[in-house]
């Protein structure tokens, strides 16, 4: 393989333990603003402090997707449609005092800070595949809590039948939205069995650390068997409905993405084949997996569906 | 010195040279310092269709360029231009035959055939073969005036390359719709009224 790394220079995050240098970048922020703006303890100093997690939950074989080129080559249109913009465009992202909207059949609806919503659970690490719509794939190291137990603290209703998501529409603070290239606010939605799906992870920090902004801090879908804009970035509302909800690139182009976009080798996108994939990392393209390779654990959610007309 | 004059003397060809190579000098720089970000091939592919692109366009503007600056030296170097552009359409091709299809012929048809935009960008570099083939003196000479309706083509080639581009994106259009007005713009200048008002606006200074 012709690559040549010219990674030798080690980069201060990899000496430094993450809470002291997301500390000390705060506490540069603050002195720009004015010293006494930093009382100690005053507020928490990110959404999520991740102070332990259990490694190794779920594991795979695949080597892992080098950290630099998963937190710089980003699909995440908020941020601009170029892979680099996002990691260019997020640096001043402020995730702090980050609440989601919990709405819709359910007993417990309501604006929840995100803390409340993370803690109670423990989090873990999940190696799992991501594979992107546009036939490339990454295997990244997630920390995250399983959705279901976070969905089952609202407490949903049986007509909940789906799960409805919403990203942050802010054009403010994410520069992306200030051009109409999608319907904002970024939408996505899960059938209530896919939500509570043991695989389904509510992602908040990968490679051992807090959810890098371009990756969809504070808190983000990770959805493995599905293609990767399923996974949605950056989430402020949360709403169970009994109708299957609008979902944005459906909206945009109803006949190339539906609802269910699972990873399907046998069904392509109009355009272009989905047989095969270029892992990242990688120069030639490999074959892609049915279900991403998990239709162990998941097939059966779909065994009365015909997946070439449910795509 | 003036322009016309630059344009002429005997360093212009050999800077010209220079320029269309250095894309490609910068692509094969970057492929070994590792510095095309997380998917190099991408970035490969992409850069070489655009410098494809981008040197037809420029093929394109030549002749405007004469008829507007009254200088005609300007058209010395369509031939060149037309080349590289040839020449970078075959790079994004071969990279794509080696690392999206592995040299496998069977799969690369396939591509051809069912994926449109794939159909388009194989057009355009089917018909570009041609006038490759028929760019030099000898042959210009033998085809008479039949080597002009033959590299007539061109504008047919261009509109393919830039349907090609448009037809793959996925929701932003903002480049590939830039690349859309320039071609349309180069084109419609070859319309007679066009040309005339373009001509009368501009007062050439021979």
């Amino acid at each position: 393989m012709i690559r040549i790394k010219r990674r030798w220079e080690l980069p201060a995050r990899e000496v430094t333990p993450e809470p002291i240098y997301r500390q000390r970048r705060k506490f540069i922020r603050a002195g720009a603003i004015g010293a006494l703006a930093m009382t100690p303890g005053a507020k928490a100093l990110a959404s999520i402090q991740i102070d332990e997690y259990r490694k190794g939950a779920i594991t795979l074989d695949d080597k892992l997707t080098d950290e630099e080129d998963a937190t710089s080559y980003n699909n995440f249109y908020e941020f601009g449609t170029d892979k680099e913009d996002p990691k260019r465009n997020s640096q001043r992202f402020d995730t702090d005092d980050w609440t989601i909207q919990v709405g819709g059949e359910c007993a417990r609806p309501g604006t929840y800070a995100l803390e409340d919503l993370v803690k109670p659970h423990p989090i873990e690490e999940r190696i799992y595949r991501l594979r992107c719509v546009e036939a490339w794939s990454m295997v990244i190291p997630w920390l995250g809590v399983p959705l279901a137990s976070v969905l089952k603290a609202f407490e949903p209703n049986a007509n909940a039948k789906y799960v409805a998501f919403r990203t942050l529409h802010d054009p403010e603070r994410m520069p992306g939205q200030r051009r109409a290239v999608i319907t904002w606010p970024y939408r996505e939605g899960l059938t209530i069995a896919e939500a509570m799906h043991p695989l389904t992870l509510l992602g908040v920090g990968m490679y051992g650390k807090t959810m890098p902004n371009q990756n969809g801090a504070p808190i983000r879908l990770v959805v493995p068997w599905k293609y990767g804009f399923k996974s949605i970035k950056s989430i402020v509302g949360i709403e169970f409905t009994e109708q299957q909800p609008q979902t944005s690139w459906n909206m945009m182009q109803p006949g190339e993405y539906g609802f269910y976009s699972n990873v399907n080798p046998e069904v392509d996108h109009p355009r272009w084949s989905q047989k095969r994939e270029r892992r990242i990392g990688e120069f030639f393209k490999r074959e892609t997996l049915m279900f991403n390779g998990y239709g162990e654990e998941v097939a059966e959610l779909y065994d009365d569906i015909d997946l070439r007309v449910n795509f | 010195m003036s322009l016309a004059a630059a344009l002429k003397s005997a360093w212009s060809k050999p800077l010209l040279h220079a320029l269309c190579l250095l894309p490609l000098l910068l692509l094969v720089f970057g492929l070994f310092a590792d510095s095309l970000g997380a998917n190099p091939v991408e970035t490969l592919t992409h850069e070489t269709g655009q410098w494809a692109l981008r040197l037809l366009l420029v093929t394109l503007a030549m002749t405007p360029l004469q008829q507007w600056s009254g200088i005609a030296a300007w058209v010395r170097f369509r031939r060149m231009l037309g080349l590289y552009a040839f020449f970078y359409v075959v790079c994004h091709f071969s990279i794509w035959l080696v690392f999206d299809h592995s040299l496998d012929l069977a799969a690369m048809l396939e591509d051809i055939v069912e994926r449109p935009y794939i159909t388009l960008g194989f057009s355009a570099l089917l018909l570009l073969i041609p006038l490759a083939a028929t760019s030099t003196r000898a042959m210009i000479r033998r085809l008479g005036r039949r080597w002009k309706s033959l590299h007539r083509l061109v504008y047919a080639i261009t509109a393919l390359a830039v349907l090609h581009f448009l037809w793959l994106v996925k929701a932003d259009y903002l480049e590939a719709g830039i690349y859309a007005i320039i071609a349309t713009t180069l084109l419609l200048f070859r319309l007679q009224p066009v040309r005339r008002l373009a001509s009368r606006t501009s007062a050439p200074t021979r």
